[in-house]
């Protein structure tokens, strides 16, 4: 049975992890090829790095990166941030990288993704989504929320699907950093939507949260960055109890 | 593809001794960083195939591939290594779109492909309960004794990302996953074996996958 799938989310800047808390406060949490490597340890399915880094050098920082991951690291990993044109993508695709993450470059330019599901195949392709509520609407985000457009959630989620996004990453700002739970609504909205994988993301507090979000909404997998970083919650004791709730879960090697 | 060539110039210009070495055949289908990698971690002598000489200096051989199987097909076919490639009696193993090549069709782009299997490769059927790629960790279940699966429990998880699949046959099929049906996660036959997974991002057990290759 197909796993549901834990993620730890490292954000980077100039080759040092960060974790914002609403993407304002950065706190320094290491080294990201270390704590890659010991969340793979930990059991962790999965990884994404954003790279929050914003000088001209970025792309060849990025590659760097991901090369010292796929190096060391024998999971799959997500790379996200900053990624604007075809040839930033095929660059992060030899270095090693699994998948790329765009966010406000798909909401500028939504042929960015049929341009990048064509050259790279739609399992390459991760649409992120910030989307934060403005009175009954659900409305997409950029720049870590502070900006709003003029999309509706869901809309752009089932058009970046239909243009060949293979996997959408849905961010709730409402939810993001408030250790409250996921936006569990929402995201069986989405969920029961579209016909791709699902990763939800903010407000993950607790081991119950993710027993929720999986159960009422079924989405494919989590992703979550403080709750992991700062050991509250350690990924081998969250499968165990997710687990023992029934949600098939991979158990790793001895 | 310069992480590539760099690999390349490491290991291409000191070949393997004798007892080692699995030669990369390379035809332009998709990045092989994370599987050479994989392959340096796990202290795999390997190198790259661009053409019918390089075969011999190696003892088993590795087909990757991502992407479009009808397109690797057609760049496979550039090469000119096909003929070489069905006549091998060493190990061969190919990877995603590798193994897909190996079977007789392909639903993506309506392809002919090797004919070392003679089996299809279809397109999940979309479903409401399974989303299409099937992405993610998935058990597989051995279906026959074979070296390639040692110290692997059946059930163990691997890292699958793919919109189609090998039919399952039981003739050929290795090793079974369930998504909506049953399906090949793994084929053999005679020297041939192909894995829909990806072995070097599977964790332990993929890693204890490609060392049983290097054995075989």
């Amino acid at each position: 049975m197909l796993a549901k799938r834990i993620i730890p989310c490292l954000d980077v800047k100039d080759g040092r992890t960060v974790k914002g808390v609403n993407f304002v406060d950065l706190r320094d949490a290491g080294d990201p090829v270390e704590l890659a490597w010991n969340y793979s340890r930990q059991g962790a399915d999965e990884l994404v790095f954003l790279d929050i880094t914003a000088t001209h050098e970025r792309r060849k920082t990025m590659v760097e990166l991901v090369k010292s991951v796929a190096r060391q690291i024998n999971i799959p990993f997500t790379i996200g941030g900053g990624i604007n044109e075809i040839a930033d993508a095929d660059a992060l695709l030899n270095a090693g990288a699994d998948k790329i993450s765009i966010n406000s470059a798909a909401v500028r330019n939504p042929a960015f993704i049929d341009e990048l599901a064509k050259a790279f195949g739609v399992q390459f392709v991760v649409v992120a989504v910030d989307t934060k509520s403005i009175g009954d609407k659900n409305i997409v985000h950029l720049n870590g929320g502070r900006i709003p457009t003029e999309k509706e959630t869901l809309d752009w989620i089932l058009e970046a699907e239909s243009r060949g996004a293979g996997e959408i990453l849905l961010t709730s700002m409402n939810h993001d950093g408030t250790k409250n739970g996921f936006d569990n609504g929402l995201l069986k909205l989405v969920n029961d939507a579209v016909h791709i994988p699902v990763i939800a993301s903010g407000g993950a507090g607790s081991v119950q949260h993710f027993v929720d979000v999986f159960e009422k909404t079924n989405v494919d997998a989590t992703l979550a960055a403080s709750v992991f970083h700062y050991g509250e919650i350690l990924i081998p004791d969250l499968k165990e109890i997710l687990r023992q709730n029934n949600i098939e879960v991979r158990t790793i090697a001895e | 593809m310069v992480a590539n060539n760099q690999n390349i110039l490491g290991h291409s210009e000191t070949p393997p001794s004798r007892g080692g070495g699995v030669g990369i055949i390379s035809y332009g289908a998709g990045n092989i960083f994370s599987l050479t990698a994989a392959l340096e971690r796990l202290g795999i002598a390997y190198g790259m195939i661009y053409n019918e000489e390089d075969f011999e200096q190696y003892d088993r051989y590795i087909i990757p591939g991502v992407g479009h199987a009808g397109a690797a097909m057609h760049k496979l076919e550039q090469t000119g290594l096909i003929p070489k490639i069905k006549s091998l009696t060493k190990p061969v193993l190919g990877i995603c779109v590798g193994m897909q090549l190996l079977t007789s069709y392909s639903e993506e782009g309506d392809s002919k492909l090797l004919n070392l299997f003679p089996i299809r490769t279809l397109r999940f059927k979309d479903s409401p309960d399974y989303k299409v790629p099937h992405t993610g960790w998935n058990t597989i279940f051995p279906e026959k004794e074979s070296p390639l699966f040692e110290n692997i429990p059946s059930g163990s998880h691997f890292y699958f990302v793919h919109s189609y699949f090998i039919e399952y046959d039981t003739a050929y099929t290795l090793s079974s996953t369930n998504y909506n049906s049953q399906f090949s996660a793994s084929i053999w036959r005679d020297n041939f074996y192909g894995v829909q997974f990806h072995p070097e991002k599977s964790g332990k057990y993929g890693e204890t996958l490609l060392t049983n290759f290097s054995k075989i």
